[in-house]
């Protein structure tokens, strides 16, 4: 026999297997999502929830997909957070302080509670990413960012307003686009394929008999 | 920490014998030994678990007996449901599908100036691009070529791709890394600007491009984020439910079902782009997936009922590894880049039994051999596993590589107490990626006229078996194709009437064919719920 645990979905007892994510418990519940569940495993931040354990007074935040049941825990999904996203011309921007000023001038309201940290189901220092953001630090604010799936439980903590996920994603486009090293190798290749001087060796390769490219196949050289 | 005395004692076996391990290079397997193997022990080869078609294109031709069902099922709706003179929506490129795929394809349509909508069963980047860990393929080194890039991905698909869309993938690719790049997608790069790569499975250059192992998360979260900031509509918990033709014989819309109230809507365009991706959640012959909630094949279906052929549907791929323990994480993707980055796969007795960067096909098969009849698995809850030694990882790329490279995959396992830059993982055979979908010519359109697919529901890119970083490649690739030639298409194209009569005629199909069926498709979603004693209805 599988041992249970009581959870609580929404303030209501199940009584659920103690294997279970939360996701899987409100599934054995009985519940067909559509709402809160993405990629069930980590990645997509769709099922952003809140728990406490009975007894405990501390409100905790997790994803439901990759998160266990507790005893005694009571849940409370959170589907989606109306996130402030707002909307710019990538090719237009530029990254100086100047456009997160511009953008999302809350950050800069920041009270420094480090709630956004605390609560992040990726352990990430959300509070120093946006310390770094204040400071035009983009590159340093897309490291620390990386790791985020955009499940708003950051903003969902915040006194000051702010969408950190989506100063976060400003960052690391900015850092993408203009800061990191330019690849020359790539141009380079693109202006090669570009003149056709691949064309020549692709057709013949394509227009040989079936047993020739066989045979290259299985004898290529492997890089070590 | 492992519990079980079981998997304890192996895992002393893997750390012990680690030392020598780590030093061997196992030789690649013959052609003939990996025909021998996939034909022995690759789920494709399991003929009870297909069907052979009695309707449609693809008539005579065999398919997993889940597709099948969904396939030959009618329509969720009957014509008479839906007033086709009051479109609720109406666009020049209607994009069925909100993945990387989709999203290619709306940005480069709206960059070619048509008016384009998005509709997505649940959210925009609700899609398995978001769950894609490894990388991306492209030959931007010196030391390779498209040619060679060519020659991998037709081998490693057992020569089956359609070569002209092939070359179009390879071709493409670089240009493709400098789009993401310029969107400001952070490849993991070396200070001079240098791409960082890695092998893949099946790869003979070292042309794997990363963004750590959120590869895909961080080409899914730009491509949304850009679709938002070109403020192209985007309907979603909306699945498209049937496609509808003009009385031509053209694809002109869709209807559409919003996911939560049930309610139907009309959506007309003038070229339609399907973008529906993957069908791991069918679970194919029992597989656990590694597959986004809502991969449910939706865009076959769809298509098929409206006439378009599919390619190569009977071959899926089961990702070598997905994690096989702990239970909460049971089939969930464990990244090929961690082979890349060197890790073995050694079996329950502590000996590497293969080398770790064939095919994917043939290291699933192969783990599948050692779990059966070799007896060399580790027993699990769910049955049998192998062993992916992890620590070798920091062993030969010191230590902070796995935090640094893959730490997805740290998390992940670290959520249930294990440390992988310590302990080994379990992995068995996951469902990953479906193979075939349906067939388009190089334009990206399908029989179907003004019927255009990207992304994971297209088949023959690939041919029988796909190599890893080739995907992220291909929605990429053809996304943006599909998007700019369903553009340009939607200028010269005037639908005549709309019409939903494929539906009867397909109905008619099923009915000359003896099909007697009370399913209906698409699936949309899977359902885990579990009802003991529900009202009914």
């Amino acid at each position: 026999m599988e041992q249970m645990v009581n959870v609580f979905l929404f303030g209501k007892r199940y009584q659920v297997p103690a294997s279970a994510t939360i996701m899987e418990a409100m599934e054995y519940a009985g519940y067909q999502l559509v709402r809160g569940c993405g990629c069930r495993n980590g990645f997509c931040g769709a099922c952003a929830t809140i728990y406490r354990i009975a007894g405990d007074r501390e409100l905790h935040a997790c994803l439901a997909c990759s998160t266990q049941v507790q005893d005694n825990m009571y849940v409370a999904t959170l589907p989606f957070f109306p996130l402030v996203k707002e909307v710019y011309d990538i090719e237009k921007v530029k990254p100086t302080e100047q456009i997160m000023m511009q953008l999302y001038p809350e950050i800069y309201s920041c009270v420094g509670c480090n709630a956004c940290t605390k609560v992040c189901p990726q352990s990430l220092n959300v509070m120093q990413y946006i310390a770094y953001a204040q400071r035009g630090e983009y590159e340093k604010c897309a490291e620390e960012s990386f790791d985020c799936v955009m499940c708003g439980i950051c903003s969902s903590r915040c006194p000051a307003g702010i969408s950190h996920p989506q100063v976060a994603m400003l960052a690391r486009r900015l850092n993408g686009k203009y800061l990191a090293p330019h690849c020359d190798h790539l141009d380079q290749r693109i202006a090669e394929i570009e003149r056709g001087d691949y064309v020549p060796l692709i057709e013949a390769l394509m227009d040989k008999p079936l047993e020739e490219i066989q045979a290259l196949y299985n004898n290529r050289e492997i890089e070590k | 920490m492992y519990q079980d005395p079981i998997m304890c004692q192996s895992a002393e076996k893997v750390a012990a014998a680690r030392a020598e391990n780590v030093k061997l290079d196992p030789r690649r397997m013959t052609a003939e030994e990996k025909d021998q193997l996939l034909k022995t022990y690759h789920p494709d080869y399991r003929e009870e678990k297909f069907e052979v078609l009695k309707a449609g294109p693809n008539r005579g031709e065999k398919v997993p007996t889940e597709l099948a069902r969904l396939l030959q099922a009618h329509s969720r709706i009957t014509a008479d449901q839906i007033d086709l003179t009051k479109p609720d929506y109406t666009c020049d490129v209607l994009v069925i599908g909100g993945g990387g795929a989709g999203t290619s394809a709306a940005i480069e349509a709206h960059a070619a100036g048509a008016k384009v909508m998005v509709v997505t069963k649940l959210r925009m980047g609700d899609a398995n691009t978001m769950m894609a860990e490894g990388g991306i393929q492209a030959a931007d080194k010196p030391n390779d070529s498209p040619a060679q890039h060519f020659l991998d991905a037709y081998g490693g698909g057992h020569f089956a791709a359609q070569k002209d869309l092939l070359c179009k993938l390879v071709s493409d690719a670089p240009e493709a890394i400098r789009w993401l790049s310029d969107l400001g997608v952070e490849f993991d790069k070396a200070p001079d600007g240098t791409m960082i790569t890695t092998h893949g499975g099946g790869t003979s250059r070292k042309r794997m491009h990363a963004a750590k192992d959120y590869s895909g998360a961080e080409i899914m979260r730009t491509l949304r984020d850009e679709v938002l900031n070109r403020q192209i509509p985007v309907v979603d918990f909306t699945a498209a439910i049937e496609l509808v033709l003009d009385e031509n014989g053209r694809c002109c819309g869709a209807v559409l079902l919003n996911m939560e109230t049930k309610e139907l809507k009309l959506a007309l365009a003038k070229t339609v782009i399907l973008a529906t991706g993957g069908a791991g959640r069918l679970h194919y012959q029992g597989f656990p997936t590694s597959n986004h909630y809502g991969a449910t094949a939706d865009g076959l279906v769809l298509a098929y009922r409206a006439g378009a052929k599919l390619l190569y549907p009977d071959t899926l791929q089961y990702h070598p590894t997905g994690a096989a323990f702990p239970a909460q994480i049971f089939g969930a993707l464990v990244t090929e880049k961690v082979r890349s980055l060197g890790a073995m796969l050694i079996n329950a007795k502590g000996e590497a039994f293969m080398n770790p960067l064939e095919t994917r096909d043939v290291s699933a098969a192969s783990i599948i051999r050692e779990c059966s009849d070799r007896g060399n698995g580790v027993k699990t809850p769910a049955g049998y596993a192998v062993w992916l030694d992890t620590p070798m990882i920091e062993i030969k790329n010191g230590e902070g590589t796995i935090a640094k490279r893959i730490p997805a995959m740290l998390r992940m396992f670290g959520k249930y107490g294990i440390d992988i830059r310590k302990e080994p993982i379990l992995v068995y055979p996951t469902l990953h990626y479906q193979n075939g979908g349906i067939k388009i010519t190089v334009d990206g359109q399908s029989q179907v006229e003004n019927l255009f697919v990207a992304g994971e529901a297209v088949g023959g890119i690939h041919g029988r078996n796909r190599l890893m970083g080739n995907s992220l490649l291909d929605i990429i690739v053809f996304g943006r194709n599909a998007g700019r030639n369903a553009a340009a298409k939607s200028r010269s194209v005037t639908p005549a009437a709309p019409t939903l009569a494929h539906i009867a005629a397909f109905d008619k199909s099923l009915a000359d064919a003896g099909i007697e069926t009370d399913a209906v498709s698409p699936q949309l979603l899977p359902d885990y719920a579990r009802r003991e004693n529900v009202l009914k209805g």
